[in-house]
């Protein structure tokens, strides 16, 4: 059981700083996932833990042990990157085996260790293909195993489903799901931009942007309460509106708002998050009237786009019998319980 | 903070629901975004001779513009390879047509040349194989400031007449160069004690010098499109850098190594200029045995009759090279 710990990481490349003191465990045994945009340090942060980027200060440390100063190579993590990194000149088993023959596993055993990982990833019937004969999901779950039979304490995923298509990333994230109810003494780094990957996979999501960490919690936490104007519309696209609080609510345009969550000083400025799913069209308790300038048919939903007193807001509706038109009025509403009050920051929105 | 929602419309892309259900990301642009902008296969821009409508005034067979090109390459190349080849078998005072083949071959002089032109191509080449490929290994892979510029100036060496390199070797190891000249000032004594120069290792050691980046070029051209994931990746599966080079790097580089060694292989057995200008009197190859035959004694016969084996040699390997390079998947 081995978990992973960073204590205040920064790394720097020519002095620019694309980590800014990292402060994170991962229990062990834990899935995280490292969520942000590209250039957030998300992936800089994974890199620190495998050891391809040596951090500027801080320490790393796996299992309890400082390896901070330790080569690549003698870490012991398993590693799957997002286009598999196959060696394209080996067969799957033997592709599977090198780390274990790296490793100087005890020549007897190899066999079974890469047979056992080929099954468990489900790529059995496929041990002596080469890798261009494996379509982009069979790689990967060469890849998979490839990082599994060295038996890591740590597992580290680098945007691993984003060479996927979408079909099968879903599918493939319910293949890592239960890689990981099989394998739970395993710690899961995940790194990824996909916020239904990270929602859907980890037992924690850390939320990387601008180098720095910006929130950490579980999914649900997230999701309901978050933190920062930045989680709340990285995480679930939320409608960050500024409000002015009152006693019972806030006062958005000058219309007063009732809400159950969130405390501030009456009279102070924030922001008001607001799940586009959560939004009801009609007449309701917080209604919200303005004008549609865009429509958007999902299938099972619609989004509307509503300029509601000069604040764009989004709004997901299970699909319409009567598509409203473009400049019609309407009006949205959502409950007290279903709001979050955020310090306000500098907001666009 | 967010997306403004004016923007997001466009770059959501409205044909491509996300499937990730509600709530989808709306300004980030995903996988299937990008794959489903790519929609309709990209066109095919219309082949020159495909649209006859515009050149029906030429219409001729399409062997016709080949012409030309075969016929500068006969007369500037082909015919005077082929007077050459009849000189030859041309005997100059009766007797059958391969009556000069025979003494050529008979003769000490032929043997040993041929003998040393093979041992110092192969040897030259085995060099040039190691040497470039720690070398490229080195600039590739190894990150080290001036990297890129020591990989410019290797496109530049290529340009280099040959001879300069022996002449710079002269400047260092020959009887008057810097070597001797720093050892008979210390000792004392009359002369230095590099005299290799004008042996056959002289000759050696400035093919290799020369002909190393010609190894080293085809090789940094396949260590660049070589994914550093899979060295990474290997890395942090515990393989150390020996095994990395030897398991990984090494097999993807075979085709390069196959590419440049063959070349290499085949301009040593033709080098002409490294072996004249290092004065080795004792080192005689099959272009220097011409080159005397021809020159110096006025043999044209003899001297065509090693240029012919000489021939033979280059495009025997080249076809070699080509059946490995294609089993080997190059």
């Amino acid at each position: 059981m081995s978990g992973i710990r960073f204590e205040g990481v920064s790394v720097a490349y020519d002095g620019a700083t694309v980590l800014d003191s990292l402060d994170l465990t991962v229990e062990p045994g834990e899935v995280m996932a490292l969520l942000g945009p590209s250039g957030s340090g998300k992936t800089t942060a994974l890199r620190a833990v495998a050891g391809f980027v040596r951090p500027a200060a801080g320490r790393v440390l796996i299992g309890g042990r400082d390896v901070t100063a330790l080569p690549p190579h003698r870490r012991g993590i398993g590693m799957v990157v997002q286009q598999y990194a196959l060696f394209p000149h080996m067969r799957v088993e033997e592709n599977v085996a090198f780390g274990l023959k790296a490793r100087k596993t005890p020549r007897a055993e190899i066999p079974g260790r890469v047979a056992e990982a080929l099954d468990l990833t489900g790529m059995a019937a496929y041990a002596k293909r080469y890798p261009r004969e494996l379509s982009g999901g069979q790689q990967q779950r060469v890849a998979i195993a490839r990082a599994l039979a060295i038996r890591p304490g740590v597992l580290l995923l680098d945007e691993p489903l984003s060479a996927l298509d979408a079909q099968l990333r879903s599918g493939m994230l319910a293949e890592l799901a239960r890689l990981h109810r099989e394998l739970p003494e395993v710690s899961l780094l995940y790194v990824t931009h996909d916020q239904v990957e990270a929602l859907t996979l980890a037992d924690r999501i850390a939320v990387m942007d601008r180098a720095r960490l910006q929130d950490c919690g579980t999914p649900q936490e997230l999701y309901r309460s978050p933190r920062t104007e930045f989680t709340a519309s990285f995480v679930g696209n939320a409608n960050l509106l500024p409000v002015t609080v009152a006693d019972a609510g806030a006062v958005f345009a000058g219309r007063p708002l009732a809400l159950d969550r969130g405390r501030a000083a009456p009279g102070s400025r924030a922001t008001l998050c607001v799940r586009p799913h959560l939004l009801g069209l009609g007449d309701g308790p917080n209604a919200l009237s303005g004008t549609i300038a865009e429509v958007q048919w999902r299938g099972s939903t619609h989004r509307l786009y509503v300029d509601v007193h000069g604040h764009r807001v989004k709004a997901d509706l299970p699909e319409l019998r009567e598509t409203p038109a473009l400049g019609d009025r309407v009006t949205l509403h959502f409950e007290p319980r279903d709001a979050v009050l955020l310090a306000a920051g500098v907001s666009d929105a | 903070m967010g997306t403004p929602p004016g923007g997001a419309p466009a770059a959501c892309g409205p044909p491509v629901p996300a499937p990730g259900g509600p709530g989808g990301p709306g300004g980030f642009p995903s996988g299937e975004a990008r794959g489903s902008a790519q929609g309709p296969a990209p066109r095919t821009p219309a082949s020159p001779e495909g649209s006859p409508a515009g050149r029906s005034g030429l219409r001729l067979p399409r062997g016709v513009w080949a012409l030309p090109p075969v016929a500068v390459l006969a007369l500037v190349f082909l015919y005077p390879l082929g007077l050459v080849v009849q000189q030859s078998l041309t005997p100059e005072d009766g007797g059958g047509a391969f009556d000069a083949y025979g003494s050529v071959f008979a003769s000490a002089a032929f043997r040993e040349a041929l003998w040393t032109t093979v041992w110092l191509a192969v040897g030259a080449t085995a060099g040039c194989l190691v040497l470039g490929f720690a070398l490229a290994l080195v600039i590739a892979f190894v990150p080290f400031p001036g990297a890129r510029a020591v990989a410019k100036f290797i496109d530049v060496f290529l340009s280099f007449p040959s001879f300069l390199i022996t002449l710079a070797l002269l400047f260092i190891y020959g009887s008057v160069g810097m070597a001797n000249g720093v050892w008979t000032d210390l000792t004392g004594t009359a002369e230095g004690p590099f005299r290799f120069l004008a042996t056959p290792w002289g000759v050696l050691l400035a093919e290799i010098t020369y002909f190393t980046p010609f190894v080293m070029r085809p090789l940094l051209a396949a260590f660049s499109q070589l994914d550093t994931a899979q060295l990474e990746v290997a890395a942090g599966l515990g393989a150390r850098p020996a095994r990395i080079v030897r398991r990984v790097i090494l097999p993807e580089a075979l085709p390069a190594l196959a590419a440049g060694g063959s070349l290499v292989l085949v301009m040593c057995l033709n080098e002409f200029g490294i072996v004249l200008f290092t004065g080795a009197k004792g080192v005689t190859t099959l272009p220097m045995l011409v080159y005397g035959k021809a020159i110096l004694e006025s043999d044209y016969q003899a001297a065509c009759v090693v240029a012919v084996v000489n021939i033979a040699i280059s495009v025997g390997l080249f076809g070699l090279y080509r059946v490995v390079s294609k089993r080997a998947g190059a």
